[in-house]
């Protein structure tokens, strides 16, 4: 019985010792990656939305459809690219809460997407001083801190420089196309 | 004496523990636990606790659950101004530490009566300054305006902005009070085309009850019952029993009528009789009311027959006279002779059509499209309408759903006959709805004078 004991602390040690030389077990994708990839795939979509729907069906193609803020209201109403935005965001955020998203910017028309943590502030002030550049950086909310990214969010039609120009609560009315108009602010929590 | 004291106190402990575990457990009447008042929305399910406390242990979560089983699609087909996706971003942490607007029982706190204000709201009414104080610097408008007049004042609502959205105000500003052919939607085969089971008709029953019962027979023979159809057996029988009922009731009545039971089991007058219950409770009689209630009929429990009498089912008795059974507040009894209640005496006269008249029902039970088609009221006369199309139009029998607030009333109701600024500001004058709008406006409300000015100003 003593010697079937030993053996075990023998083989158990061996076995320790080993998984030393082995590579460290992995902790899954980077935060910047994952946002990155996350950025990759809404950046698409909302491109697309704006010049393959909304410009294209919209006023300013063939009329088939009006994009209205009150879209609900109207039969052949849709959503602006900006609610179409969000209307993704409030759909992932029943799914999951491993990561939220938004659409912000430091020139709002609705002023609830003015930037409301330091964080958000500093990053939509950074990539729209630096065109073409991300911003990332960690921030503490209620009891949660967050791995936080905010990438530019870039004029892409004409719809979406005409419309923030000429409406009526547009801080600004000089966006021309190419321009950063805002931010996608994506959030992963780091620690709950 | 110290023994004496300590075994009274064992003993007066447990007597109250298995008094009220006796309470909590065994009896029917659970009255003794309710710990306040329950609010005007909720009063008549008060004693079925389950309704909202589905769970012993569970917290806000499982509250909200429960708001969200009863309340859940009429906020959606309101359009939600602040829904709970609004705020779960880990961005707005910040306002939930002062109002965690995520769940209803922040601002909608049952049984705290001496705090309940309008809309069963427990907040103070100043709520909107915490996440909209920059408002009075945005605009010139609002500089001055006090943050508890916001959604007092018949400008703004936290759920339903359906009438009162700026674009909205616009689109329908400087229109004449009143239509010039102010005429309400008519009535169609909503209940026919919408019935999901077929009409029972047993004709060995239906041969010998006409015989035994001609007085009861002619009355049925003018009515719509019988022009679809649906005779003796219809109602007096189910489909797997030929068994006679002799007083048929919501259970044979949604049988055919579905919509009109969804609409009836939802509102104030048959909440008490709805499945979503766990526990069965009596149909809601006007003694279980704070309002004001004739005599007698206090002890009236409400039922489908107690508005649509049986065998003539009168809809235009049911329409006024049936709510005027009971109802007595200032309100109700000035009626007959408001603007409105002359022109349902005339209907009633045949002088005119009642589509051009006003009832009890027009308002509190008006006439709405098939929501699922997602086409707005319309009739003939309907500016919006399409006169070549057969459009589904139905009763809304929950009395509340286009009640509170009732700025919910503006767009399928009033503005079928009215301007929205009359409308709103009719709505927003408790003068002119205590006297049932009978004589001139005594306020206005400035919001469409506003909007149109940032057009001018844009």
């Amino acid at each position: 019985m003593k010697k079937v004991i030993q053996a075990t602390a023998v083989l158990g040690s061996l076995l320790a010792l080993s998984a030393c030389n082995q590579e460290p077990v992995s902790t899954g994708i980077e935060p910047k990656l994952y946002t990155d990839s996350l950025f990759a795939v809404m950046n698409a979509d909302r491109a697309n939305y704006t010049k393959l729907v909304v410009q294209r069906l919209g006023p300013n193609g063939v009329g088939a459809i009006k994009p209205d803020e009150h879209w609900q209201d109207i039969p052949n109403g849709t959503l602006l690219p900006a609610q179409m935005f969000r209307a993704g965001s409030e759909a992932v955020a029943e799914i999951t809460d491993e990561f939220t998203y938004s659409l912000q910017s430091i020139w709002p028309i609705n002023k609830q997407n003015a930037p409301k943590t330091p964080m958000e502030k500093e990053g939509l002030e950074y990539i729209a001083a630096n065109p073409g550049e991300n911003f990332y950086g960690e921030e503490t909310l209620g009891d949660a801190t967050y791995f936080t990214a905010v990438y530019p969010d870039v004029a892409v039609s004409e719809a979406c420089t005409k419309c923030h120009n000429e409406h009526k609560d547009t801080p600004r009315t000089d966006f021309v196309l190419g321009e950063v108009m805002g931010g996608v602010v994506i959030r992963v929590p780091l620690s709950l | 004496m110290k023994k004496i004291t300590w075994s009274l106190w064992i003993f007066l402990t447990l007597a109250i523990g298995s008094y009220f575990a006796y309470t909590l457990l065994i009896k029917e009447d659970k009255s003794q636990l309710l710990i306040g008042e329950t609010s005007h929305g909720h009063y008549q399910i008060e004693l079925a606790c389950s309704s909202c406390h589905t769970e012993a242990f569970g917290g806000e979560e499982v509250i909200q659950n429960a708001c969200v089983n009863c309340h859940a699609e009429e906020l959606e087909q309101a359009h939600d101004s602040h829904p709970k996706k609004k705020f779960t971003d880990p961005r707005e942490a910040y306002r939930l530490e002062i109002i965690d607007a995520r769940y209803c029982i922040s601002c909608h706190t049952e049984h705290q009566e001496e705090q309940t204000h309008a809309m069963g709201v427990t907040l103070p009414d100043d709520y909107c300054y915490h996440c909209h104080k920059e408002i009075s610097d945005e605009r010139e408008s609002h500089k001055d305006l006090a943050f508890d007049s916001c959604a007092s004042a018949g400008c703004h609502n936290f759920h339903d902005n359906r009438a009162l959205y700026e674009s909205f105000l616009v689109q329908h500003a400087n229109k004449p009070w009143l239509d010039d052919i102010a005429r309400i939607s008519a009535p169609s085969n909503a209940a026919l085309s919408k019935a999901q089971n077929p009409v029972i008709k047993n004709e060995s029953i239906d041969q010998q009850y006409s015989v035994s019962h001609p007085e009861i027979t002619q009355h049925w023979s003018a009515t719509s019952h019988a022009q679809a159809g649906v005779s003796c057996s219809g109602c007096h029988t189910t489909e797997n029993n030929s068994e006679w009922i002799e007083r048929p009731a919501l259970q044979q009545c949604q049988q055919c009528h579905q919509q009109e039971a969804e609409g009836f089991l939802a509102s104030k007058h048959g909440m008490r009789l709805s499945p979503k219950l766990e526990t069965q409770l009596p149909a809601v009689r006007p003694m279980d009311s704070p309002m004001d209630f004739k005599h007698s009929s206090l002890n009236a429990q409400h039922g489908c027959n107690s508005c649509h009498a049986a065998h003539e089912f009168n809809t235009q008795f049911a329409a006024t006279e049936a709510c005027l059974t009971c109802h007595n507040d200032e309100h109700s009894l000035a009626f007959k002779n408001s603007p409105h209640g002359k022109l349902w005496q005339s209907a009633s006269l045949g002088d005119i059509d009642p589509e051009n008249a006003v009832s009890c029902a027009t308002c509190h039970l008006p006439r709405v499209a098939d929501q699922n088609t997602g086409i707005k009221i319309v009739n003939k006369n309907n500016k919006e309408g399409n006169s070549e199309r057969e459009i589904n139009v139905r009763v809304e029998h929950n009395q509340n759903f286009y009640l509170r607030p009732n700025e919910k009333m503006i767009r399928p109701v009033c503005m079928q006959c009215h301007s929205l600024e009359f409308s709103i500001d009719a709505l927003a004058d408790e003068t002119l709805i205590k006297n049932n709008f009978s004589g001139k406006l005594s306020k206005h409300i400035p919001s469409i004078d506003w909007a149109l000015k940032r057009e001018v100003d844009k």
